[in-house]
């Protein structure tokens, strides 16, 4: 089999997965629905950075967003035990922002359509490995690297402050 | 046939292999729990069905088949069918990326003996063995039971913990290899005790990373749900924690999903801590088995991989009879001794331990 054609097979079948997930997530009334469709779309999307060669790229997307980030999402939505979103009808709000948002997909696809590499063409670009990639990272990014997960942590360190209770009942564990 | 042709028909029949190899598996297994809880119970076990009751796991087939799939009426169904389907999945996806052998020579191309042939091989294992929380989260919240929520709350929360505990503890080991390729890190572990000619370790990493190695292990344990930290579904607390509605075929797959996790996880703690497919002496066994059967050329590298995948093996064997042996002696955590033993005892000390490989990594 033609390594270009089987490339191309794999980028529709992920795409469309990346795109079916992404209007499940909007489309589902069941938040968990919804989050399990978030996590088939970073799958996808992981897929297609393997058919871009991006071998790295694949495994942190699926390791940070599908096994990380969205497994809280998760823990939280069931925590709150959120039931189903009722539909509360049309209003002119609602309307508006869902003209001005399809109107901005529509331009950005005209706008993007036919530019960049298809398919098969984007496999001879290939970037960085793992190695390459942590070099960049560490000896040429080093301060802007740094600098963002400072930002996480400051991120973190607010969020637990602002959910702490001023006074713990009891814990004195 | 072109060399992509090739590729792909051997990398179908290594996928099918492997997906059969782990299927068997799960059988093998539960015959082995079932004989070694007796053993330590002082129990008999089940002798019936065939001769020493080897037959046992396929009258248990049988059971789970010609049951009833059974769904609870306010059950999502959907979500309540991907349930058993998301657990069962991740660990064959990690199997497809562990070597079990060196690679082998055929008609004058190298095959590596893993389904997926990938030189980010430790990142992929740690990135999809992570997506088998979904599986229990999903099932004990769509089961619409108080008791599966809970199940499916504490798993999710136990694996998120016990992630960051298992991934760092791996890390160690890559800092010492020097990659996440996993035959190269079987590759740096080929001496049994030493160092290699540049002055960096060549023995099996457990003696270099002992505390990485019983991190690594805790964990294990945790990321498979396996006693003492079966709190998913701990029965005494929870009746069946997240499968307490899940009957017939759909329980079977949780079954199988955790039997294939151990299988896994057996497979890469000896792959990353005890040398893969070397043992000592194993040149001279080659050596010697080459000359026995008369290999010449490639079949010497097929002689080197049947040796090393049966040292693999044994090494897998030891780690699900410790599985076993453990899930029938120690009590069960209580879930705030579990969470204090993953952030405050397992996280902190593989931190100091990547750290300070770190630092001895780069001083030398």
């Amino acid at each position: 089999m033609d390594p270009e054609l089987a490339t191309t097979i794999a980028f529709y079948v992920f795409a469309l997965l990346a795109i079916a997930g992404s209007v499940g997530v909007v489309a589902n009334k069941n938040p968990v629905a919804s989050a399990m469709c978030l996590v088939a779309t970073f799958v996808a999307v992981a897929g297609l950075y393997l058919t871009l060669s991006a071998t790295f790229l694949a495994a942190v997307q699926i390791l940070v967003y599908a096994g990380a980030i969205m497994v809280l999402f998760l823990f939280v939505i069931m925590l709150l035990n959120l039931s189903h979103e009722t539909f509360e009808g049309i209003s002119v709000r609602r309307t508006m922002g869902g003209a001005i948002a399809f109107a901005f997909i529509f331009i950005s696809i005209g706008l993007l359509w036919g530019t960049g590499p298809k398919p098969g063409e984007a496999m001879s670009v290939r970037p960085g490995t793992g190695l390459e990639i942590g070099r960049t990272f560490l000896k040429d990014y080093v301060f802007p690297f740094e600098m963002a997960s400072l930002l996480l942590l400051v991120a973190m360190i607010g969020a637990i402050v602002l959910a702490r209770r001023p006074k713990l009942v009891g814990g004195d564990r | 046939m072109s060399n992509d042709t090739v590729y792909l028909i051997a990398s179908l029949v290594k996928a099918v292999v492997i997906f059969l190899a782990g299927v068997h598996v799960v059988p093998i297994l539960v015959i082995l729990e079932r004989r070694i809880s007796a053993w330590v119970q002082f129990r008999i076990g089940p002798n019936r069905v065939g001769p020493l009751g080897l037959f046992q796991p396929l009258a248990d087939l049988v059971k789970f088949i010609s049951k009833e799939d059974f769904r609870p009426a306010t059950a999502s169904p959907m979500l309540f069918g991907l349930g058993p389907i998301l657990t069962a999945l991740p660990p064959f996806l990690v199997l497809a990326m562990i070597p079990l052998a060196p690679s082998i020579e055929i008609g004058g191309r190298q095959l590596a003996l893993s389904v997926v042939d990938t030189d980010l091989g430790l990142l992929f294992v740690v990135a999809l063995s992570s997506l088998s929380v979904y599986g229990l989260a999903i099932g004990g919240w769509s089961s619409d039971n108080k008791y599966s929520l809970l199940g499916g709350l504490r798993s999710s929360a136990q694996m998120v913990s016990y992630e960051l505990a298992l991934g760092l503890s791996a890390l160690a080991v890559v800092a010492i290899a020097g990659s996440v390729s996993l035959p190269e890190i079987v590759a740096q572990q080929s001496q049994f005790i030493g160092f290699a000619e540049n002055g960096r370790w060549a023995g099996w990493n457990v003696f270099a990373q002992p505390l990485a190695f019983i991190l690594f292990l805790i964990a294990g344990f945790a990321e498979t749900n396996r006693l003492p930290f079966d709190l998913p579904e701990a029965e005494s607390e929870l009746v069946g924690g997240y499968h307490t509605e899940y009957g017939g075929t759909k329980f079977a797959l949780f079954f199988m999903g955790e039997y294939v996790a151990m299988l896994a996880i057996s497979l890469m703690i000896s792959i990353l801590f005890l040398g893969g497919w070397h043992f000592p002496g194993d040149k001279a066994v080659i050596d010697w088995a080459v000359g026995l059967v008369g290999a010449e050329g490639a079949a010497i590298s097929w002689v080197t991989a049947l040796i090393g995948h049966l040292a693999l093996l044994a090494k897998v064997g030891f780690f699900l009879f410790l599985f076993i042996q453990i899930r029938w002696t120690l009590p069960r955590f209580r879930y705030d001794q579990l969470m204090t033993l993953g952030w405050k005892v397992l996280l902190p000390l593989a931190t100091a331990n990547l750290l300070l490989t770190g630092a001895v990594v780069s001083w030398s």
